[in-house]
């Protein structure tokens, strides 16, 4: 079972969001930048625990520049056998998804397991990208993944629930939580992953298909109104006469 | 020309967010002096889908075929591919659900065109370029993305804009795409759906406790608020991970992203990465004990209070208010 993850390079969630350039670049002073938690968590934790249990290989693959190693090397510490790192600064997700496809083309794969998304853009995108430049079969928000022979079992939120789909490998994986137990790199994988093999490659250089123009901040803090304990049934009257969402 | 929507059936009824998804083509295809067409996979009825007509939509392109009842995104993509050139289609349309999801991103790389996901407002045109805006950073930040690719891929995010109905009924054709019996290889094992309730992701209103409710035996008067206001229920994810409640109740930074029109947030502190998942919430209630819990900077309404005391007396109110309206 050769398993490739696709991780991302996030702003941590407490990051205070600032733009530079008249609001068209995001300002990276003073923020912290994690591995995006669903890849680590639950995609690339989850390909670990199948190597486990039916051996083979798990490659970690990163579409950015020299600074993102720092995030690969955890990945190698949390167990990732290998790394590749595509040297190009991604504008948009389909560059990303096109070079990840590129290096899987040739690697022989039999899963791609990708987070559901970042938490900067909050986009959705690579998975299903990969999956279409592949032509493989896909399955997003996937809490649950099982593999048996050539087949995968995969459990997928829908509206108001989950369905378990059965697919042919291979197969891209979109994770979601509850897909496995975060594990933390302890010392020996975080010693082991100076020494593992990360393969810095050169893009095939797809041009983007969309761009940001601008970014807008939201214009102030919300003024909250406050309603007294004992006069519940002036927050009815305002939901309903002010707010009218009831 | 025309823009084309992707409306999902879910056992032949039209989803609720596709009707968002068929009103925003409508407006699209208004805006570009053309016809908003809708394509349908799966079974359903003529009688169900002409409705869309109230939407907007002139025609629907209907692949009244059971294979499609069961979702395989490769499959899916191809069909509605398909549909796009059949339609010239300018601009493609579809909810950002659990299956735009994949659909979006997959017609994407398909027809080469521009995708933006989660679009909150109508897009802009000028000359061949597209404008729209979307909520990045998990709703702390706007960006206005721009595509000026042939066709364009836009996602709507649910409850971005409120359809009003119009006076029509849309024609429905049979459609038939080249998806072959080869091209569905996923099989549905099973379905787990919670019944009888709202799904949190479709709700308008949702009501949603924290740890402050000290354990799972005082969901009751939750469950009872969510029911009087017709509401689906939601946790912070300490709940979740106690097992206090579901697990598909969890929203925020690692749960659920929801965007109802009112949330209302019962003993919950209102950490960032619980505010990530519900602060694109129209309108947010929070009753906590604490004047100094987070929650209340990210509130439209505040109640400094008791939940034991607070939730009955707004129970009471509630059906005061739904007795005297109904
Ligand atoms: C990487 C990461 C990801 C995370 N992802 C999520 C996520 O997706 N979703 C999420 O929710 N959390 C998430 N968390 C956890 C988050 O940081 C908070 O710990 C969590 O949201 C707190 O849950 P809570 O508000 O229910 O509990 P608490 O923080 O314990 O708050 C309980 C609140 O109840 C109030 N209270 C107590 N008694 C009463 C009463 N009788 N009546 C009314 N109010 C009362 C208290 O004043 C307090 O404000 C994440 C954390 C990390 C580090
Ligand atoms: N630059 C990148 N390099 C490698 N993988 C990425 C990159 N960006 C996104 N991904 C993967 O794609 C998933 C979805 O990201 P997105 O579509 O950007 O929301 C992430 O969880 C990662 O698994």
């Amino acid at each position: 079972m050769k398993i490739l993850v696709p991780i991302s390079k996030v702003p941590d969630t407490t990051s205070k969001i600032a733009f530079t350039d008249n609001n068209t670049k995001f300002s990276t002073d003073n923020v912290q930048f994690i591995m995006n938690p669903t890849d680590e968590w639950y995609a690339l934790t989850r390909a670990l625990e199948l190597k486990e249990k039916i051996g083979g290989e798990v490659v970690a693959i990163n579409v950015g520049l020299a600074e993102n190693e720092q995030i690969i090397r955890k990945a190698l510490a949390i167990g990732a056998d290998s790394a590749v790192r595509v040297d190009l600064d991604p504008t948009d997700a389909y560059q990303v998804a096109v070079e990840i496809a590129e290096h899987a083309k040739s690697g022989g794969y039999d899963i791609i397991i990708t987070g559901k998304e970042t938490i900067d853009y909050n986009s959705y995108e690579v998975g299903g990208m990969i999956a279409e430049a592949l032509g493989w079969n896909a399955v997003a928000l996937v809490s649950k993944l099982e593999v048996e022979g050539t087949k995968a079992l995969a459990t997928r939120d829908i509206e108001g629930g989950t369905e378990t789909l059965e697919v042919h490998l291979p197969v891209v994986i979109c994770a979601t939580k509850d897909l496995a137990a975060a594990r933390i790199p302890n010392m020996k994988g975080i010693m082991s992953a100076r020494t593992k093999p990360l393969a810095v490659v050169a893009p095939s250089g797809a041009a983007k298909l969309t761009s940001i123009a601008s970014y807008t901040l939201p214009e102030k803090e919300k003024q909250v109104k406050m309603i007294s304990p004992d006069n519940v049934g002036e927050l009815v009257r305002l939901l309903h006469e002010e707010a009218k969402v009831i | 020309m025309s823009v084309l929507s992707l409306i999902e059936v879910s056992e032949g009824k039209i989803k609720k967010a596709s009707y968002e998804a068929a009103y925003y083509a409508s407006k699209v295809a208004e805006s570009l002096g053309t016809d908003a067409v809708a394509v349908v996979l799966g079974t359903s009825s003529s009688d169900e889908l002409s409705n869309l007509g109230n939407y907007g939509i002139k025609k629907v392109l209907h692949a009244n075929d059971a294979r499609f009842d069961t979702f395989d995104s490769r499959a899916h993509t191809k069909a509605i591919a398909d549909a796009a050139n059949a339609s010239g289609a300018a601009v493609v349309v579809l909810s950002f659900g659990p299956n735009g999801k994949l659909l979006g991103p997959r017609l994407s790389v398909r027809l080469k065109a521009g995708y933006v996901p989660g679009a909150n407002e109508l897009p802009a045109f000028t000359g061949n370029d597209l404008h729209v805006t979307r909520n990045v950073f998990s709703g702390k930040a706007k960006a206005s993305y721009l595509t000026s690719t042939e066709k364009k891929i836009i996602a709507v995010s649910p409850n971005s804009l409120s359809p009003v109905k119009v006076a029509g009924t849309a024609t429905v054709e049979a459609f038939a795409s080249s998806v072959t019996d080869a091209d569905f290889t996923t099989v549905t094992k099973s379905v787990d759906k919670v019944v009888g309730q709202v799904p949190l992701t479709e709700a308008d209103i949702v009501v949603s406790a924290g740890r402050g409710l000290k354990g799972p035996e005082n969901w009751g008067m939750i469950e009872e608020l969510a029911r009087d206001l017709g509401a689906a229920t939601a946790c912070s994810r300490p709940v979740s991970d106690v097992d206090w409640r579901p697990h598909h109740e969890h929203v925020g930074q690692t749960g659920i992203t929801i965007k109802p029109n009112l949330y209302i947030a019962i003993g919950i502190s209102g950490a960032i990465q619980h505010l990530a998942g519900v602060n694109q919430s129209k309108v947010i209630v929070v009753i906590n004990t604490d004047p100094e819990a987070p929650f209340f900077k990210a509130a439209d309404y505040g109640i400094v209070g008791d939940a034991f005391q607070v939730v009955p007396a707004l129970i009471a109110e509630v059906k005061k208010f739904k007795s005297a309206v109904h």
